[in-house]
């Protein structure tokens, strides 16, 4: 039996979003930006699609701004509203649990001469991996141009204070750019709630197809583009639509709304199960990250004095798909920079797994879980290896 | 031996042919490296219907010392992309499972800092032996009994079998003594022998050539690597200079690189000056820069002085060395002196020798006859027939 839980990293493509996806790939091949009627047919499908993601959250569809997936959304915010903002002394704020998607992008302003205040997370225990709005307020200077936070972390799950940073960062007249990639089609998520000026989502993380997202940019916020080459997307991000991957963007947006309630309950359901069941099987087994204020799908354990990556790999020849940090950062020797944030030592963050459901996730892969997990956690403390010893040179000499 | 012609290209599918495996057989672990020997190691298990898991080391970002990489990227190196690429396009052919696990830390630590400081010291290190002992053998085995393989088997020529009388395991030579890397594997334990496999230790390397193009293992017709697997282009004073100012910018303790001092011969007299001890090693000839009207040699390196010391072949010739860290195979430390070939470098000509043990890890390798270029750091090996007695590192 195959057990798949990790559906932060990417979800299977729902199979009404492939049945959506099909005529795009097939009859309705056009150029969404010609004349003609091929066409006119792959612009009404980009159209259609446009309005399903602008009403996941709550936006106009003028608003939507169509990109490659998550990372150029988050890549076009920072640098775009940067590049957009008037002056010559700027100054960014984001915190230090966002995706690299983000945390990188703010590296490369600092080279660039921008300045970027990191702002960090609570590490106490229980609320760790939460975010201080005061902490953004005191961050603030008169150059600041931005604030960045995600609203849910990808490893942990946590659910950032938005609404009041959005506040804060009205106030003060910056603008505020929140990264929902792993939280659109989890938990409601409504611009106009959050208060957000821009956000980020991908489909592929809610049932919807890889290699496309969408940056929602509010009405009169200025934006510079990244790219150059074209009029689509109203100029702010040129290059011929990916019409099969909207239209199924859109199929997946519209089946997230419809299912969101209904979802949500039921994977909160799992999730707790899977993780009161490994709290009470291992001994010292530990959740890391704000329990009360969480998406309901993502649980991230720490499996003290057992190694996240061969836990890894014993686990996957066990047919149980899990993992230890985000995807984008595995076969790095650096433990995960989320956990270390929120207050894990090295050894704890390399101990840790993230388990994520979704959708398609059944009571019986639950299950397996819990049947597998305690074993392969037991056989690998057992089986630590010795303690590299200290260089080794002072004992050895010669050698 | 192992005959060829038991090898066929199965018409089976892999994924009929582990849907066939008993679920009790035990799971191996390959350490594959992208080359052909351990391509085709996993192969051959993979006929015989072994469960295998295969488990690729990434050791060292080659990005990491840019200006070594000269002319685009360094090829066929145990830990460059192409190589993990590789490794994982064999898995795919042969249908395992199959992980790339990271020990850059361990390897840095183990391996690659002890190579720099060895040479610093005025030694020549034997890194490859380090990593067996060190990495391989102990880190990569750890995590492949951790994920449920409590063997692991790899490209290694040489052979492991278990000596029912005296219940322990001997290592022997490879047969096909062209291949023969016993050598670098004379630090083993009995424990880690005890878990390994060399499944081409019974072959010759046509054999593995032609085993592989009839498992239609995509690495076949790949050529061998040969240098040391983290030192591009075989220059490791380069990379020594690189890695100890890489070193130095990070604020990391290192020993500083050596300074120029001087070339003395054998009764003292300058001969010229030296640009750093770690450009030199033991039987050198060239590169000295200077002329006498007759061959010189490195004879020693003196690192108190920072003195480097030149001689005529004759020079160079000992009969008696000292050994460190000395690893007793099929039997424990002998209480009395005993007869053996020794080896002191991987392609020296093993010469017969007294091994004299000193305390339970140390010994004295007395010579029949002078042996060339004794070089500290190097690995003294023991020989008797095709079994390897043990060994250790010359003082």
């Amino acid at each position: 039996m195959r057990v798949y839980l990790d559906y932060n990293a990417t979800t299977p493509v729902d199979s009404a979003v492939l049945e959506a996806m099909l005529p795009y790939l097939r009859d309705n091949f056009g150029n969404a930006g010609s004349v003609h009627t091929p066409g006119q047919r792959a612009r009404a499908g980009v159209d259609a699609a446009r309005e399903s993601v602008a009403a996941l959250i709550g936006a106009k569809p003028s608003e939507i701004v169509f990109t490659s997936g998550g990372t150029e959304a988050d890549n076009l915010a920072v640098f775009g509203v940067v590049a957009a903002s008037p002056g010559t002394r700027k100054h960014v704020i984001t915190t230090s649990i966002e995706h690299h998607a983000v945390l990188h992008s703010c590296e490369e302003l600092v080279r660039r001469g921008i300045e970027v205040t990191v702002v960090p997370v609570s590490q106490k225990r229980g609320a760790d991996g939460v975010v201080d709005p005061g902490e953004i307020r005191r961050a603030l200077r008169p150059e600041t141009v931005l604030i960045s936070v995600m609203h849910a972390n990808n490893e942990l799950g946590t659910i950032q204070p938005i609404e009041e940073i959005a506040r804060i960062a009205s106030e003060a007249g910056v603008r505020f750019h929140c990264d929902a990639v792993q939280s659109a089609g989890k938990i409601p998520v409504d611009v106009t709630a959050l208060g957000a000026d821009l956000l980020s989502i991908s489909a592929h993380k809610f049932c919807g197809p890889k290699g496309v997202g969408a940056l929602y940019v509010r009405s009169g916020t200025a934006l510079a583009p990244r790219f150059y080459g074209g009029h689509a997307e109203r100029d702010r991000r040129p290059g011929t639509e990916n019409v099969p991957g909207i239209v199924g963007f859109g199929k997946a947006a519209e089946l997230a709304r419809k299912l969101l309630v209904e979802d949500s309950a039921r994977i909160r359901g799992l999730r707790d199960r899977l993780e009161s069941a490994l709290l009470e099987r291992i001994p010292g087994a530990q959740v890391n990250g704000d329990r009360t204020r969480r998406v309901p799908n993502t649980t991230n354990m720490t499996f003290a004095n057992a190694g996240g990556e061969a836990l890894l790999i014993a686990l996957d020849l066990q047919g149980i798909a899990v993992s230890t940090g985000a995807a984008c950062s595995s076969g790095s020797t650096e433990p995960s920079h989320v956990l270390l944030a929120a207050g894990l030592t090295h050894d704890e963050a390399r101990s840790s797994l993230r388990f994520s459901l979704g959708r398609a996730t059944t009571r019986e892969e639950v299950e397996r879980a819990i049947e597998v997990v305690p074993g392969v956690v037991e056989r690998i403390r057992s089986l630590s290896p010795r303690a590299p010893v200290a260089a080794q040179s002072a004992a050895v000499p010669t050698r | 031996m192992i005959s060829t012609s038991q090898f066929e290209i199965s018409s089976d599918s892999p994924a009929e042919i582990s849907a066939s495996l008993s679920p009790s057989a035990e799971t191996v672990a390959v350490a594959m490296s992208g080359g052909v020997d351990s391509s085709t190691v996993a192969a051959i298990l993979r006929e015989r219907g072994q469960p295998i898991v295969g488990l690729t080391m990434q050791l060292w970002n080659q990005r990491r010392l840019p200006q070594l990489q000269g002319e685009g990227p360094a090829p066929h190196r145990c830990c460059s992309l192409d190589d993990v690429h590789d490794a994982r396009r064999v898995a795919e052919h042969l249908n395992i499972p199959f992980y790339v696990i990271n020990f850059e830390r361990e390897f840095e630590n183990t391996v690659v800092r002890p190579f720099v400081e060895e040479y610093l010291a005025g030694r020549t290190p034997v890194p490859c032996t380090r990593c067996n002992n060190d990495v391989k053998f102990e880190h990569l085995h750890a995590t492949a009994r951790q994920i449920g393989a409590e063997r692991i088997a790899t490209g290694h020529y040489a052979r492991v079998r278990h000596n029912a009388e005296t219940g322990r395991y001997e290592l022997l030579r490879a047969v096909d003594e062209s291949k023969d890397q016993s050598y670098f594997l004379f630090g083993l334990t009995q424990e880690q022998l005890a878990r390994a496999e060399f499944p081409l230790g019974e072959l010759t390397k046509q054999e593995v050539r032609e085993i592989a193009r009839r498992l239609a293992v995509p690495v076949a017709e790949k050529p061998e690597s040969q240098e040391i697997c983290f030192v591009p282009s075989g220059s490791y004073v380069q990379f020594i200079e690189s890695y100890v100012q890489e070193q130095e910018r990070a604020g990391g303790e290192t020993t500083k690189l050596g300074e120029s001092g001087e070339i003395v011969s054998t009764s003292g007299e300058v001969m010229g000056h030296h640009n750093g001890l770690h450009n030199y090693t033991v039987g050198q000839r060239r590169g000295l820069g200077f002329a006498v009207g007759r061959p010189i040699f490195v004879v020693a390196l003196d690192r108190a002085t920072n003195r480097l010391i030149v001689g005529e072949d004759g020079d160079l010739r000992r009969s008696i060395c000292e050994v460190r860290d000395v690893n007793w195979i099929p039997f424990a430390t002998p209480d009395a002196p005993l007869r053996a070939k020794v080896r002191i470098r991987n392609r020296h000509e093993p010469a017969e020798a007294e091994i004299l043990p000193l305390s339970e890890n140390t010994a004295r390798v007395s010579f029949v006859e002078p042996q060339r270029a004794i070089t500290a750091g190097q690995a003294a090996v023991f020989y008797r027939g095709e079994m390897v007695l043990g060994g250790g590192w010359i003082a």
